[in-house]
């Protein structure tokens, strides 16, 4: 076995490229000092960033695009406290993540000492799991068992917090041996994937008898690679698809199951057929409040089979008929050969299909159309924006109107195409988690769909983007208003508009773009939108940013009121009145 | 802490965990954030250096117990989770209680403390201190009969259980 004598910090860099790791996100400090130093001659690519959210953003964005866990390293305490947010967020939507974060010597820790945090305890709550190394030996091991408990099971962040003393060259406590092979040792960690087959069986049981199924699947379904498989299930038992605002992507939009998103902004068609079905097959999704709407009138007559492979999701929200505990690509994978070995059943499903596709006819996603004089649309830049761009474009946003926009309006057709904030709903996600998914793949198209008020907490990551050549673009959905909350106060408090102006003219998007290098573009009528895209499109050396001039007074539709029940969805008021 | 609440709102665990530090703080911090509540908490090394034991009477009616379970089995330093369902455990705490005592009372305070099996640790001029081993059922009776006589300090552990064996001897 070969080994060799090192300080800790070399060998955190070197446990970082025995990961496999490219490319990390990061912004050196005190603390975190000396690991910096052997970045240099390191293999692993580094991106500056301007505030380290962004580089935790960036890490997720790169870990939604590939799969693989996203890499940040920042330092001791308000870095790591500015890098909580992006933890948050990874936890969230359990987004495999390693963050470095340097604390001050072992044995400063506790006197509040400067730049100290309680790294640890602060994100307790919000990790899978946190490490403070306290021993330079351990490093290694901690590493590994970092990105171990970051990938497997149900993906999340784990944080590993590094004391000065012993990745500091000049300390003693930093000398260990590295050796390459070291054993992890996670006594109370072991993640199963495997499913029982008898609960297989169950279920295939269920689904054979259902007069009214529908397919509900979750985000689980792209951590576990599963969308062919789900695939292969829709199209052998002919059972409509739900993807959930984490799934989009994971079922094609244009495949004739698909019947779209679920929930508070869903279409008709999939919140209604989950509200009518007697049989919701969960995979890799939880029961959302934002799918759910008020619990006690979700989907009342409807059993529930329920794949997860975290148990704790099972049962936490809603009691499943058959609750199976194991990787949903495996358990899928299990269903179709039970399905397809001892038939799909008899039952007789033609009423039901016949219902949704009045249901598609009836209420298919819709806005009033512009007419001349009135401010821009922002569903028809999303439209146009979505026809001018390759099919395997990778889409990211912030969090509001704009993001419920962009999932409704843009045709997922392909896995791993859509990276959003869903369960925090951090505003500002969009552009740094762009520029994490650019870098994973540089040739491919990389547009951050965002609104005004999200741009303005995390644009300065533009002038990383600039400055490291990784040429995303931005569509810039701007109604100089946090829309979303000005649509609830429209809506829900008398139209009494507290605190959602922004302003008309301040920034100027466009000047404030190209000052970060990027090229700005202004639109604001609707025949200026496809040549703004066009030329955005010929830019490939510098971000672009188009600022869309778009009207406040647009809201999205359909809705489901917070606190009703799914059977209670508004519908835009031109489609009022139809029958149901 | 309501001790009289019916017997089956509580359920103890006796969770294994690694023996490092933060682990408590770790499950305590679960606890908060899932708003599960304990009732009752005692932790301490076991004959295996590298895990600690920790027994936690947890209140049913916060959360259910088998979400309380999933969530800190996910905690990666848990190794292990049984759950002890009352009439299946064997449960014991201890209570330490100084108490007046003027002399001519002492004697039937050491009476009743004679017939519950506990003992006397420290004697002053108008107090005594005491300690009892029981189940917390029988502490809590013992509890409400010193209390007529003036408590004046009391302290309990918190309760610690293991399974039961075949026969009960409880």
């Amino acid at each position: 076995m070969a080994t060799e004598q090192m300080d800790g910090g070399r060998a955190l860099i070197r446990a970082l490229e025995a990961e496999g790791v490219d490319v990390m996100f990061g912004l050196p400090g005190g603390a975190i000092l000396p690991v910096y130093d052997p970045v240099i001659d390191s293999s692993i690519r580094h991106v500056l960033v301007r505030h380290e959210q962004g580089a935790g953003h960036m890490a997720e964005g790169y870990a939604h695009a590939t799969g693989r866990p996203g890499v940040a390293m920042v330092t001791s305490g308000p870095a790591a406290t500015n890098i909580v947010t992006p933890l948050c967020d990874a936890y969230l939507d359990s987004v495999p993540m390693v963050v470095v974060t340097g604390q001050v010597p072992y044995a400063a820790i506790g006197t509040d000492a400067f730049q100290e945090c309680d790294t640890t305890g602060i994100t307790q709550s919000i990790t899978k799991h946190n490490f403070l190394v306290t021993e330079a030996q351990d490093i290694p091991r901690t590493i590994k068992e970092a990105f171990h408990i970051a990938t497997t099971g149900r993906p999340g962040p784990v944080l590993v917090d590094i004391p000065k003393d012993i990745v500091d060259p000049v300390n003693p406590r930093s000398a260990m041996t590295w050796t390459d092979d070291v054993e992890m040792d996670l006594p109370g960690y072991h993640p199963q994937t495997e499913v029982d087959e008898g609960l297989i069986a169950a279920a295939a049981d269920l689904i054979r008898a259902a007069e009214r199924p529908v397919l509900y699947v979750g985000g689980g379904i792209l951590k576990a690679r599963a969308a062919e498989a789900l695939r292969a299930l829709a199209e052998l038992t002919g059972i409509g698809v739900v993807t959930t605002l984490m799934a989009r992507g994971a079922f094609p939009d244009s495949h004739e199951l698909c019947l779209g998103m679920p929930g508070m902004h869903g279409n008709y068609t999939a919140v209604t057929a989950m509200q009518e079905s007697d049989l919701l097959i969960t995979l890799g999704a939880r029961f959302d409040d934002r799918v759910t709407g008020r619990l006690d009138g979700f989907a009342p007559e409807a059993k529930v089979i329920h794949v997860d492979i975290d148990p704790a999701e099972l049962g936490k929200v809603r009691q499943p008929d058959v609750a199976i505990r194991g990787d949903v690509r495996v358990a899928i994978e299990a269903l179709v050969a039970e399905l397809s070995g001892n038939g799909t059943g008899d039952t007789d499903r033609s009423a039901w299909r016949s219902r949704i596709s009045g249901w598609q006819e009836r209420y298919p996603l819709a806005y009033e159309p512009w007419v001349p004089g009135e401010a821009l649309k922002p569903q028809y830049v999303i439209e146009r924006l979505r026809d001018a761009t390759p099919d395997d474009t990778i889409v990211t946003s912030g969090v509001g109107q704009h993001q419920m926009w962009a999932s409704q309006y843009w045709t997922f057709d392909h896995p791993y195409t859509w990276i959003n904030s869903g369960g925090l709903g951090t505003m500002g996600f969009s552009i740094p988690a762009a520029i994490g998914a650019k870098v994973a793949f540089p040739d491919r198209e990389v547009w951050a769909i965002d609104g005004d008020g999200c741009f303005q907490m995390t644009a300065q990551e533009l002038v990383t983007a600039t400055v490291e050549n990784i040429p995303i673009k931005v569509a810039l959905l701007n109604n100089s208003y946090l829309g979303m909350v000005r649509q609830w106060q429209e809506m829900f408090y008398d139209e009494r508009y507290s605190e959602v102006f922004l302003s008309p003219d301040v920034p100027d998007f466009k000047m404030w773009a190209e000052s970060m290098g990027c090229v700005g573009i202004r639109v604001d009528d609707p025949d200026e939108v496809d040549v703004a895209i066009a030329k955005a499109n010929e830019v490939d050396d510098r971000p672009v940013v188009v600022d869309f001039r778009v009207a406040a007074s647009e809201k999205v539709f359909p809705m489901v009121p917070s606190g009703a029940t799914n059977s209670e969805l508004l519908v835009p008021g031109f489609q009022e009145g139809q029958p149901r | 802490m309501n001790v009289h609440a019916p017997e089956h709102r509580y359920h103890t665990l006796v969770v294994t965990v690694e023996n490092k530090s933060g682990v408590l703080a770790r499950v305590a911090s679960l606890f908060a954030r899932r708003a599960f509540n304990i009732e009752s908490l005692a932790v301490a090394p076991t004959d295996d250096e590298h895990m600690s034991r920790i027994t936690v009477v947890v209140d049913l009616e916060s959360a259910p117990l088998d979400q309380i379970i999933k969530q800190l089995d996910k905690l990666v330093n848990v190794v292990e989770i049984r759950e002890l369902a009352p009439g299946q455990a064997v449960e014991r705490e201890l209570m330490l209680v100084t108490v007046t005592a003027e002399p001519d009372r002492r004697d039937e305070i050491v009476e009743y403390l004679d017939r519950a099996g506990g003992k006397v640790l420290s004697l002053g001029t108008d107090r005594m201190m005491l300690s009892l081993v029981g189940p917390p059922r029988r502490i809590d009776e013992f509890e409400d009969l010193l209390r007529p006589y003036g408590i004046l300090e009391l302290q309990r552990t918190g309760r610690v259980a293991l399974a039961s064996l075949d026969d009960a001897l409880d």
